[in-house]
């Protein structure tokens, strides 16, 4: 396997993720990134100087419309979903001391 | 013959001719899934009072004259990554276990303004992470060709709710093949549309470059019945095309004269299972002689869509997935200290293998660093892809080849090698890089009794070609069988 994953990558990957991993589920994402990573090194037979990065098919720009509110109050609705809510907003865990 | 094994555009037409009425083919729909779906498994949820509350009021508005379409009254199965309102939306993953939606996709309700009665929300690969179905939170879905195997995916319950009449049709999505390799393996027609003609507003995203929301039918003539009812311009998808030709059902002609048809030899090398090459290279002979130019060409670059794939994919995914944080719906874990510790608790738990697989994977493209190298070079790389299937549509109308290369393989034989899965998505995945229309037809069976797809893919905008080329094919095949077709 050409690309190791160091255990400060796959902490730091956690980290962006937003992922907490076992120490088992730590050492399979190792392996599995680094073939996965192996294989994506494909792309780079390829000589790409001069393309441009493609991100959409079609040459979409930014599309704007105007900033009316077209949507009633649908707040009792929405809360409904939430894991916890109080008086009528979404509860989160306490965030600072 | 049996109501259930109509077509949509059958069913509707008995509707609307008074022999039978939207309640009654709900009704004889909803007992099939109760005795069938125990052993299939397509659905994630199925709510009998209120599809029958729904065929009611559609009945009444299509004795009114108020609905005459070629759908009105016909039940439908949505893939459960399409948000309904009112009714569970799971992605079939434990972390919207518990989530009711309050609106439904646009592509949803285009159909149902089209007079569908919706039937329930089939089972899927988590977030449409997958390539058999088998990824699900909520037990695999079984092949009704023979429930050994897959029924392909990430849309396997729609694609195996369609081969065993537990629906009329279905709608899926195809982010790299999750309708076309479905529909090839459970032996229906499943098309994905070219980028942009479906809206996207209510599908949850998994890689929303590449999602396109897309039929899954009995025949080609639902197809395009299906494809003409979701297809509009959405302001609220900003990627959202506006077309003036989406009459898709214009196309159903039985004529391939003079309609230049290329065959990729990229797409019949190694490891193209040797039934499934005579089956569509039999079907292509079958188009030439009713008069289409058939001639082989070198595609190119084949080999390096499905890593420029996984790439984006799995960038788009880390990014889309952020949201599910425990917050503002779905599952939240018991146990937490803070705010932060609660995120990852509640996505470590909430997310399954695959998923969080691909958004670690995704997460790392998209890091500094590392950007330029893996996420830039494969969208460089999909701008290839691109340009060289603009040189192939320079000469030809449509590509034909494979759809997968092999038929369904067998449960819990897939996940064990996530690059062999992937390597099972090479002829459908450069068709979502560069946003082609491309449908999946059913083309013969290999020695198993296992159906075998064949794949028509256009240019952009050429989706009436496809339809035209694969409704001409339909008629040189004749009737292809049912799966199941005894009920006890």
């Amino acid at each position: 396997m050409a690309n190791i994953i160091s255990d400060e990558t796959i902490e730091y990957v956690g980290i962006l993720a937003k992922l907490e991993l076992s120490d088992e589920e730590k050492e399979q994402a190792k392996s599995d990134m680094g073939r996965m990573l192996d294989y994506i090194d494909k792309l780079g037979e390829l000589d790409t100087t001069g393309v441009e990065p493609m991100s959409h098919v079609f040459p979409v720009q930014n599309v704007f419309r105007e900033d009316v509110v077209t949507n009633g109050d649908m707040r009792e609705r929405l809360l409904s979903n939430a894991p916890e809510q109080k008086d009528g907003m979404f509860m989160v865990p306490k965030t600072f001391d | 013959m049996s109501i259930t094994d109509m077509t949509a555009v059958e069913l509707a037409a008995a509707i609307r001719a008074g022999t039978t009425t939207s309640v009654e083919a709900a009704e004889a729909m909803l007992d099939r899934i109760e005795k069938l779906d125990k052993t299939y498994n397509c659905y994630v949820t199925v709510d009998r009072e209120k599809t029958l509350a729904q065929a009611k009021e559609v009945q009444s508005k299509i004795e009114a004259g108020e609905l005459d379409g070629p759908l009105a009254g016909v039940p439908v199965a949505i893939k459960d990554n399409m948000c309904t309102e009112g009714m569970l939306t799971t992605c079939s993953s434990k972390i919207l276990g518990n989530f009711v939606p309050m609106y439904t996709a646009e592509a949803v309700l285009n159909l149902q303004r089209a007079g569908a009665v919706i039937l329930g929300k089939t089972n899927m690969d988590e977030f449409a992470m997958g390539s058999t179905t088998e990824t699900s939170a909520y037990g695999v879905t079984k092949n009704p060709w023979n429930t050994d195997h897959v029924p392909g995916g990430s849309s396997g319950g729609s694609a195996a709710a369609v081969a065993a009449n537990e629906c009329f049709y279905a709608l899926g999505s195809d982010t790299g093949g999750s309708i076309r390799q479905p529909a090839s393996y459970c032996g229906t027609v499943g098309m994905k549309p070219t980028y942009g003609t479906v809206s996207r507003y209510g599908l949850i995203a998994y890689g929303s470059s590449l999602d396109q929301i897309g039929p899954l039918t009995r025949d080609v003539t639902d197809c395009a019945a299906v494809l003409e009812a979701i297809a509009s311009y959405d302001v609220k998808d900003s990627t959202s095309i506006e077309r003036h030709d989406t009459d898709f059902m214009s196309a159903l002609k039985d004529d391939v004269q003079g309609m230049r048809i290329g065959i990729p030899r990229d797409y019949f090398g190694d490891g193209l299972d040797g039934e499934v090459k005579d089956a569509v290279l039999k079907a292509a002979d079958g188009l030439e002689k009713k008069g289409a130019v058939v001639e082989q060409f070198d595609l190119s670059l084949t080999e390096y869509a499905i890593p420029a794939y996984y790439t984006i994919a799995a960038a788009e995914a880390s990014s889309n997935l952020e949201r599910f944080d425990g917050i503002k719906y779905g599952y939240r874990t018991e146990d937490y200290a803070g705010l932060h510790n609660m995120y990852k608790k509640t996505r470590s738990e909430g997310f399954g293998q695959e998923v969080k697989r691909r958004i670690m994977l995704g997460s790392f493209v998209l890091s500094s660093g590392y950007y330029d190298a893996y996420y830039l070079k494969a969208l460089r790389v999909k701008a290839l892809i691109k340009k060289a299937f603009d040189d192939a549509f320079s000469k030809y109308d449509v590509i034909l080849g494979p759809v997968a290369p092999t038929t369904a393989p067998k449960l819990g034989s897939s996940l064990a090698d996530p690059i062999k899965m992937y390597l099972g998505d090479i002829y459908t995945i450069a068709v979502n890089l560069a946003g082609l229309p491309a449908i999946s037809l059913p083309c013969g069976a290999d020695k198993n009794g296992l159906p075998i797809g064949l794949q028509l893919i256009g240019d952009c905008f050429q989706e009436k070609r496809l339809i035209q080329t694969a409704y001409t094919y339909e008629q040189i095949r004749g009737p292809f069988p049912m799966a199941v077709k005894e009920v006890g």
